[in-house]
C-alpha cells in the first residue's frame, strides 16, 4: 500500500471551501472513532488497577479509583496456574505456526507450480472445504470419539495449522516469484524440493511474515476449540479459555488464585477479571504495533482472489 | 479462481514448460514424474482428509436416532423425522432468521462505515496521525473475543458496570441490559462494528488508493467540489469491489460470528429469542445436552443452505465479470 501512496504526487490545485469542510470532518470522525477503539481497553486497564471496594461503591471508570495493583498481587501470589496457561500457550503458539506455516509454503508453491498437473484438482480439493463442511456436530463426534483426541491438547494444536484461506494467499504470494527462478535451479540440477527451499522461501520473506502472524495470532486467541474439547480435562487451559472460565463461572476464578486460601466472597471479583484480562491481552496489544503492517498486506493481497 | 485456467495461462504452460505434459501421459507416468511436488502437498491433502472430508459421513446422524453404543451408521433410521421436529417446534424458523437479519445488518451497516471510512482516512494528509489512527482502528480486530466478552461484562453488568455507573451519575436508575432481550441485536451490531470496521476499510482504503490521480487532477481542474469528487470518482470506482464483496458475504449469510455472540450472550436463555443463531444453537445442543441428532440437522440445514447461496452468488459474480468468479 505504501508504494501506491508514495506515487500519487501531492495535489497542487487550489483547494476549495468544500474541500476543507470535507478535511475537517475527516480529522474529527477519524479522532472519534480511533477513540471509540480505544475506551474499552482504557476502561479495563483502569477497573484492573482501582480497588474492588471502590468499584463497588462506583462501578467501573475510565481511570483508575483507588489506584492500587491489588487484583494483580492476588494472580501473581500464586501463578501456577497463569505460568502454565502461558506455557502451553506460547508452546502451541511457537510449534504450531512454524509447523503450519512450513506446511502451507510447500503447499502453496506447488499449487502455484504450472508445470505441476494435479494443481487444479488439489486446489479444488482444499476449496471445497470452504463451500461444504461436514458441520460441528459430526467433526466433533469424528474427533473426540473415532481420533480418541478428546482432552489432548492435539486436538486443538492440529485443527489451527491450516486453513483454505491461508493457502489460497500464500499461493497468491507466490505468483511473484519469476518462473525463471525454477527453472535456473532445475538447470542447475536441484529437485523441486531443494528449489523451494533454498531459491523460493528466502524471496517469500513478506508472504511467511504475513501468513505466520495470521497462524499466530489464531494459536494466541483460540479458545473455542479448547472449549469443545479441552474443557476441565487438562490442568493447563490455553491463555483465552482460561480467562473465558475465570470470567464465566465463579469456581474458576477461585481456582485461578488457588492457594491464597481465600473463600469466593472475600475475592475482588470484578478488579480480578479485569486484572486477568490485561494478563491474558497484554502480550498482543505490546506486539501489535510492530506487526500490524503485516495484517495490512495480508487483506489487500487475499481479497482481490479468494 | 481455482479451477480457472484460463487461455493466456495454457500458453504460458506450452510455452515454458521444460516438459510439458501430455494428456496421453498414463496416470501414474504423471504421478511419478510429479512425485515431490506431490509429497509437498501431502501433509495438506492429508489435514484436509483427516478434519475436513472424514467427519462429511457423520451428517448421516442427521437421519437417525443417534447414540454412542450403536455409532453413526448402527443407530435406527428415523428419516426426516428430526427435520421435521425442528421445523415444527419453530426453532429452525428462529434460528434462520436470527442469523439472516443479523448478517444482513452486518453487511449493509459493515460496508457503509467502512466505505466512509476510508474516504475520510484518504482526505488525511498528516503521515503519523494517519499511521497512528489506522493502527488503533485496527487493533480491535486483533484481540480474541473472549475479551470483547469481558469489555462487555465491563460496561454493561448490572452492579458495576460503566453504562449503569454513567446512568447512576446523572441520577437515573439502573438497568438490567443482560435481561433485555430487545436491546441485544443493537448491542450485538455494535460490538460486531466496532470490532470489524477498521480492519474491513483496508479493503477500500487500497481501492481509493489504486483511482488513477490524473482523474482527481482534471476533477479540480474543472472545478469539481469534494462532494462531486467523491459522488463522481471514489464512488464509482469502489462500485466492482463493493458488490464483490456484497455477494460473497451474502453467500456466507448463513454462518454467524459465533465467538461474539458466545462471548456476549452464552447461555443467557433470556436473550435467545433474539439473540440464538444457527452456531450458538448448535453449539449448545452438542456441549449442554449432547444432543447430536438435533444439531447435526441444524448443522447440515445450514451447510447445505449455505452451499446453493454461494453457488448462486459465485453465479451472479460471474455474469457480472468473470475475474472476480471463485470458481
Amino acid at each position: 500500500m505504501s508504494h501506491v501512496a508514495a506515487a500519487r504526487a501531492p495535489r497542487k490545485v487550489r483547494l476549495d471551501r468544500s474541500d476543507y469542510v470535507l478535511r475537517g470532518i475527516s480529522y474529527l470522525t477519524v479522532t472519534l472513532f480511533a477513540t471509540f477503539c480505544t475506551l474499552p481497553f482504557v476502561l479495563i486497564l483502569s477497573a484492573s488497577l482501582s480497588s474492588e471496594t471502590a468499584i463497588m461503591r462506583d462501578g467501573f471508570g475510565l481511570l483508575p479509583k483507588e489506584f492500587t495493583f491489588a487484583a494483580y498481587e492476588y494472580i501473581f501470589r500464586a501463578p501456577r496456574q497463569i505460568i502454565g496457561s502461558y506455557v502451553v500457550t506460547i508452546v502451541m503458539t511457537v510449534s504450531g505456526t512454524a509447523i503450519g506455516l512450513f506446511i502451507i509454503a510447500m503447499t502453496g508453491y506447488a499449487l502455484n507450480r504450472r508445470d505441476f498437473p494435479f494443481r487444479n484438482g488439489i486446489s479444488f480439493f482444499i476449496y471445497f472445504t470452504t463451500l461444504f463442511s461436514a458441520g460441528l456436530a459430526p467433526t466433533y463426534i469424528w474427533v473426540s470419539r473415532y481420533l480418541e483426541l478428546r482432552g489432548s491438547y492435539l486436538a486443538v494444536f492440529l485443527q489451527l495449522l491450516m486453513t483454505p484461506w491461508l493457502i489460497i494467499l500464500m499461493k497468491n504470494f507466490m505468483r511473484s516469484i519469476p518462473y525463471e527462478i525454477v527453472e535456473s535451479g532445475k538447470v542447475d540440477g536441484a529437485g523441486d524440493f531443494r528449489i523451494f527451499l533454498r531459491l523460493v522461501l528466502p524471496m517469500m520473506k513478506p508472504a511467511l511474515a504475513t501468513i505466520g502472524l495470521f497462524l499466530a495470532l489464531a494459536y494466541w486467541n483460540e479458545w473455542y476449540l479448547s472449549s469443545l474439547y479441552l474443557g476441565s480435562t487438562v490442568e493447563f487451559k490455553p491463555l483465552q479459555y482460561h480467562l473465558y472460565n475465570i470470567i464465566n463461572t465463579a469456581n474458576a476464578l477461585r481456582n485461578s488464585v488457588a492457594g491464597s486460601n481465600v473463600s469466593i466472597t472475600e475475592l475482588p471479583s470484578n478488579t480480578l477479571k479485569m486484572a486477568s484480562a490485561v494478563v491474558a491481552t497484554g502480550p498482543i496489544v505490546l506486539v501489535y504495533p510492530f506487526v500490524q503492517k503485516y495484517f495490512v498486506s495480508g487483506i489487500t493481497v487475499g481479497a482481490v482472489k479468494g | 479462481m481455482v479451477m480457472q485456467a484460463s487461455a493466456a495461462t495454457r500458453t504460458d504452460v506450452e510455452e515454458h514448460d521444460p516438459v510439458p505434459t501430455r494428456p496421453r501421459a498414463s496416470l501414474l507416468r504423471r504421478i511419478g514424474r510429479n512425485r515431490t511436488l506431490l509429497l509437498m502437498c501431502l501433509p495438506a491433502i492429508a489435514f484436509f482428509v483427516v478434519f475436513s472430508y472424514a467427519p462429511m459421513p457423520g451428517a448421516w446422524i442427521a437421519f437417525t436416532n443417534f447414540n454412542y453404543r450403536d455409532g453413526i451408521f448402527g443407530s435406527p433410521f428415523v428419516g426426516l423425522r428430526n427435520f421435521e421436529f425442528l421445523v415444527q417446534s419453530g426453532q429452525l424458523w428462529l434460528l434462520t432468521r436470527n442469523t439472516v437479519l443479523y448478517n444482513l445488518a452486518f453487511i449493509v451497516l459493515g460496508n457503509i462505515l467502512q466505505i466512509a471510512l476510508a474516504i475520510m482516512l484518504n482526505e488525511i494528509r498528516a503521515k503519523y496521525f494517519k499511521k497512528i489512527s489506522q493502527a488503533v482502528m485496527f487493533l480491535p480486530y486483533f484481540i480474541s473475543v473472549v475479551l470483547i466478552g469481558v469489555i462487555a461484562f465491563n460496561l454493561l453488568n448490572y452492579d458495576t458496570g460503566y453504562v449503569n455507573a454513567l446512568i447512576q451519575q446523572t441520577g437515573g436508575d439502573p438497568i438490567k441490559i443482560y435481561s433485555i432481550a430487545g436491546a441485544w441485536p443493537i448491542i450485538i451490531v455494535l460490538f460486531q462494528l466496532w470490532q470489524s470496521t477498521g480492519y474491513g476499510s483496508i479493503v477500500y482504503f487500497a481501492a481509493i488508493m489504486g483511482i488513477d490521480n490524473s482523474l482527481f487532477e482534471a476533477a479540480a481542474i474543472d472545478g469539481a467540489s469534494a462532494w462531486q469528487r467523491i459522488r463522481y470518482i471514489i464512488l464509482p470506482s469502489l462500485k466492482p469491489t463493493f458488490i464483490i464483496l456484497l455477494l460473497f458475504s451474502l453467500g456466507g449469510i448463513m454462518n454467524g460470528n459465533f465467538g461474539l455472540f458466545w462471548n456476549l450472550i452464552g447461555n443467557n436463555a433470556a436473550l435467545f429469542s433474539t439473540t440464538d443463531i444457527i452456531e450458538t444453537s448448535v453449539y449448545r445442543m452438542i456441549l449442554s445436552q449432547n444432543n447430536f441428532t438435533s444439531s447435526t440437522a441444524v448443522g447440515l440445514y445450514q451447510s447445505l443452505f449455505g452451499f446453493a447461496l454461494v453457488l448462486l452468488a459465485n453465479w451472479i459474480v460471474r455474469r457480472i465479470n468473470e475475474d472476480y468468479a471463485l470458481f
